[in-house]
This record gives C-alpha cells, structure tokens and sequence, in this order.
C-alpha cells in the first residue's frame, strides 16, 4: 500500500456531471514498472494527467488523494505542488511531433527542467544534456542539441523527449502510450531504450498502454481499466497465468495471434461487456447513496 | 528537389526586397521631406492650377507632377504626406498589435472567464461597422493625430485579438505545453516562452497588414476630412481633392493613389516575408 506513487480512491469528474474516473487506487512502488491497461477512453491517460496536474479544465478531481513520494499533493499549495511535481516526475508523451516546442533549438528543452527546477548552471546542464543524448544512442549528439524539432524524425524526437524526462533524475515517470505515434519498425527500439533506461536510473514508471505484448514485456505489475474503474490489479506473471476477472481474460484471450495467419480476432464477449458495465453502473449507485 | 527549394527561396527574398525596399525610400522621403521636396506642399499660385506632369503638354517646370486645382505641388504633397502615412502606420499598426495580441493571447491560453470576457467584447465590437465607428471616434475626440491612432487601435484591436486567440489555444493543446507545466513553470512564464515565440510569425504578419489598414484607415478619414487640419497635405486629403476635378486633373488623384496602393501592399507583403524568415519550420 505504501508505494513511491500511491493514488489512493480517486475519482475525477467532469464539471457537467460525467465521472471519468470511478475510485480508482493503485500503487507504483520505486524501481518498478506498473502498466495501465484499458480500452480507448477507460480513462488512463487521465490518471497520468491527474498525477502530474495537468487535467484539462473542464475537469475536477473530486475526491481521493495522490500520494507522491510520502506528500499528498492534493494538500499542497498550487506552487508548491508544481515544483514538487517537477522535481520528482516526469513524463514521456504520447506524440512526440506536439511535445517539443517548434521554435526552441533541442538543447534548451532538454536542460530547462535542470536549470528552472534544480538551478543548474548553464554549462553544466549542457555537458549533462549531451551525456542523456548519447545514453539514449543519438549519434551526433552536438548537432542535434543545436537542431530544431521539425528537423528530427519521430523516432530521434522521442529519444529525445526519453532523455529530457531522465534528465533531472526524477524518481517517477509516466510514459503515455509512448509507442503508438511511432512506426511498427521504431516502437520496439524504443520500448528497448525506456527499459533500459528505467533499470539503470531505477526509476518508478507507470506505463500506459493498450498493447498487452508491449506491457507484457516492461512491466512488473499493472492495472486493468474499464471506464474509469480498476477492475483488476495484479502482478505480472500471476495475471498472464490466472486472470482473476473475466474482463481481464477476455482481453487475453483477444490478443491477436501473430504467428498463425488463418485464426481470427476473438472480440471480447458480450456477457463479459455486460458485467463490467453492471459493475461500474453498481459502483456509481453505491457512491451516489 | 534541391532546385525547388532554391526557387522558393528566392521569390521570397525578392518579396521582401521589392516591399523592403519601397518602404526604405518611403521612410527616407518621409524624413528628408523638407529637403527633398521641390515646392512648399503648402504654397498655393492660383496661375498654375491644375498644371500637368511633366511629360504633357504645358507642364510648367519645377512641378514635376503636375499641381492641383490650387496650384500646389502634388510631389511635395505626397513626400510630406508620407510623414502622416508612416507615423500613423509604425505608432497605430504597432499599439493595436500590442493591445490586441495581448488579449487574445490571454484568452486563448487562459480560457475560463478571461477568454469569456475578451471574447464576449470582440463579439459586441465585430457588430459596429468600422468606419462609421471610426468617424464617430474622431468626432467625439476632435480630429488631429492622437485622435487617430487612438481611434485605430479601439477599432482594430480585435483582428487582433480574435486571431491570437485561435492560434494560441491550438498551441495551448500541444504536449509540450503540458510539459513545461509538468516541469515547474508556471502558467504566466508558459504563455510567454512556449505559446508566444509560436504564434511569433502570425503576430508579425498581422502586424505588417495592420500598418497597411491603418494607412488606409487614416486616407478614409482624410477623405471625409476628419483626419488632422484640412491644408496640412495627406494621402486621402489629397485623393479626396482629385476627385472633384478627376476629368480635368486626373493627376491629382492617381499619383496619391498609387503611392498609397504600393504602399499598403507593400506592408503586408513585408509580412509574409518575414512570417518565412520568422517560421522555424520553413527557415
């Protein structure tokens, strides 16, 4: 119960009335890998959003509390927060052709993290600046800190976003779907370098995807997801094994077959949608008495 | 591929020079006017009303571009005019940038009720109609410079304001807003090293055009006179005199014309110029 990130009940609400996020609670202990597993819209780009306060406005966190490194930082004082926030974590997007600023050369937004935050000297901050491009197997590492984004492949651009988030040592970081903008041919590469790069920083990651092969390969232990609510935490060996909910099986058992060309994809059944949906639905009525 | 990209180029640099240039020797007419010009533009000789340029038939020496109906040099008129023309385009085109860009970069980046106020202000300013506005400001204020700058700026800051608005909220919605914010800074410090240098070359296009409008918006108030006093020479004063006579001394009204015609283009030609030389992405 006690880890590095520890979200405890949270549930997050739109303004006009709609709950994204139904009580939901998990655990990234330090050091490990924790995969957040879930449909389109099951709500677990919001929970990296919630965790690094940066929900869009229309929505509010309207119970529950988000443990950070021993603070809740539900009680601290927007400043503070961002601060804290910033030192501790960081995250790796989602679409690295949005995420780098198109009109600052890539140096600057590697180290800015380093010398906003941390009051590193310019210098310093670059000499590290280039450590991270060359851990991170950029060639030329130079000429890349002097480049612009647009003149980058999305593949460079999220080594690049990779080095910015290890770059002030931070303790916890979220990866938002961080292969699904990539080609087929790059997003392994790049699962490689995260893994490696998570185990020699021993950071906590908390890794959101929709790829149970990509999740099975990082993480150690993960959340299943369904509108907003966790309907399954486990570890990672225990959950290819022996689901315990028959959403969580059913996932598994759609995950599509690469090495035999003539099977078909296994949706997920109708009774399996059904009792989730009645879950959730039972779940709302419990917290609306 | 490579012989593509160096035609590009080049026609840009060529629009910038062409514009670049026309502006230089309007700048340099405007600030030199007393020794450039050949005639006091003031200075009235009712014998040598409508002489024509001098190419024609009874053009009268030293009046290069023939006169006006009261015997005033039309080049010297234009060369002072340019002095009215270029503050008015640099001072009003220059604060209406300001005033308009900084709301609307406040509104598309802040949202919630900053962006409701600005937004509800630009929706009631869109329903007046602009000259009439225009006119009605500078009657109420009294007609003279400052009158027209200041009545320029409360027009036109919404052109401003609604495009900066568009363009920062797009921006605003990019990862790596979110990351600078996940980062420590705060929200006012994003606005302006994040959002701002992105929305850098719409501002500079803009600004470029607004110069033009605001020219043009100081030659219609000329031409209902009610830019500054009647006999100090302007653009639209001028344009507003020829027309009156146009059969008799069509020169009276087409070189003004011109002047302002290249002029106006010139600005916003100057814009997309620099808007390719602003864009890291095209640079």
């Amino acid at each position: 119960m006690n880890g590095y990130l520890s979200i405890r009940n949270l549930t997050v609400r739109l303004k006009g009335g709609g709950t994204i996020l139904r009580d939901v609670s998990l655990n990234v202990a330090a050091g490990q890998v924790h995969g957040l597993m879930g449909e389109s819209g099951a709500g677990k780009s919001m929970i990296g959003k919630a965790v690094l306060g940066t929900l869009p406005r229309a929505l509010d966190i309207t119970s529950g509390q988000i443990w950070l490194d021993g603070v809740d930082l539900q009680t601290l004082p927007p400043a503070e927060r961002r601060n804290r926030i910033g030192a501790l974590a960081a995250l790796i997007p989602q679409d690295p052709l949005t995420a780098l600023n198109p009109s600052r050369r890539i140096g600057p937004q590697i180290t800015r993290r380093l010398v906003d935050i941390l009051g590193w000297k310019r210098q310093d901050a670059a000499k590290r600046a280039l450590e991270l491009l060359n851990e991170v197997h950029i060639p030329d590492a130079p000429r890349v800190m002097r480049s612009y984004p647009h003149e980058l492949s999305g593949g460079m651009r999220q080594r690049i976003l990779i080095a910015s988030a290890f770059a002030a040592e931070p303790k916890l970081i979220i990866a938002d779907e961080p292969t699904t903008a990539l080609d087929v041919t790059v997003q392994k590469q790049i699962l490689h370098l995260i893994s490696e790069m998570q185990a020699r920083h021993d950071t906590a990651l908390l890794f959101v995807t929709h790829d149970l092969g990509v999740m099975s390969k990082v993480c150690d232990t993960l959340s299943v997801l369904y509108a907003g609510k966790v309907v399954e935490e486990a570890n990672m060996p225990r959950f290819f094994m022996r689901p315990i909910h028959p959403y969580s099986a059913a996932l598994l058992a759609a995950t599509p077959t690469y090495t035999d060309p003539t099977s078909s994809l296994t949706p997920v059944p109708q009774t399996v949608v059904d009792q989730v949906e009645r879950e959730v639905m039972e779940h709302d009525l419990r917290t609306a008495s | 591929m490579r012989d593509l990209r160096g035609d590009v180029k080049r026609t840009l640099g060529l629009r910038l020079w062409l514009s670049g240039g026309w502006l230089t020797i309007l700048a340099l007419a405007a600030l030199c006017a007393p020794l450039l010009a050949p005639k006091d533009p003031l200075m009235q000789d009712l014998f040598l009303g409508r002489m024509p340029p001098f190419w024609m038939d009874g053009a009268e020496p030293g009046y290069l571009l023939g006169t006006d109906s009261l015997g005033r040099d039309v080049l010297s008129r234009i060369l002072y005019g340019a002095r009215l023309a270029l503050i008015v385009a640099l001072v009003a085109g220059t604060l209406t940038c300001f005033v308009g860009a900084t709301l609307g970069l406040i509104a598309g980046y802040y949202r919630g009720w900053p962006d409701r106020i600005i937004s509800r202000f630009v929706d009631i300013w869109m329903a007046f109609p602009p000259v009439l506005f225009a006119i009605l400001l500078i009657a109420v204020m009294g007609p003279g410079l400052l009158s027209i700058i200041i009545a320029i700026v409360i027009i036109d800051w919404t052109r401003f304001a609604r495009v900066i608005r568009a363009e920062a909220m797009t921006q605003g919605a990019m990862d790596y807003v979110a990351s600078a914010q996940v980062s420590g800074q705060t929200r006012f410090s994003t606005m302006l090293t994040e959002i701002l240098p992105n929305v850098l070359p719409t501002i500079v296009v803009l600004l470029t055009l607004e110069m033009g409008i605001a020219v043009i918006v100081e030659a219609i108030l000329s031409f209902v006179n009610l830019s500054i006093s009647t006999d100090s020479p302007t653009w639209g004063g001028m344009i507003s005199e020829g027309r009156t006579s146009v059969h008799q001394a069509w020169w009276v009204l087409v070189f003004p014309l011109i002047t302002l015609f290249l002029t106006v283009l010139s600005f916003s030609q100057l814009g997309e110029g620099l808007k390719d030389r602003f864009d890291p992405v095209l640079r």
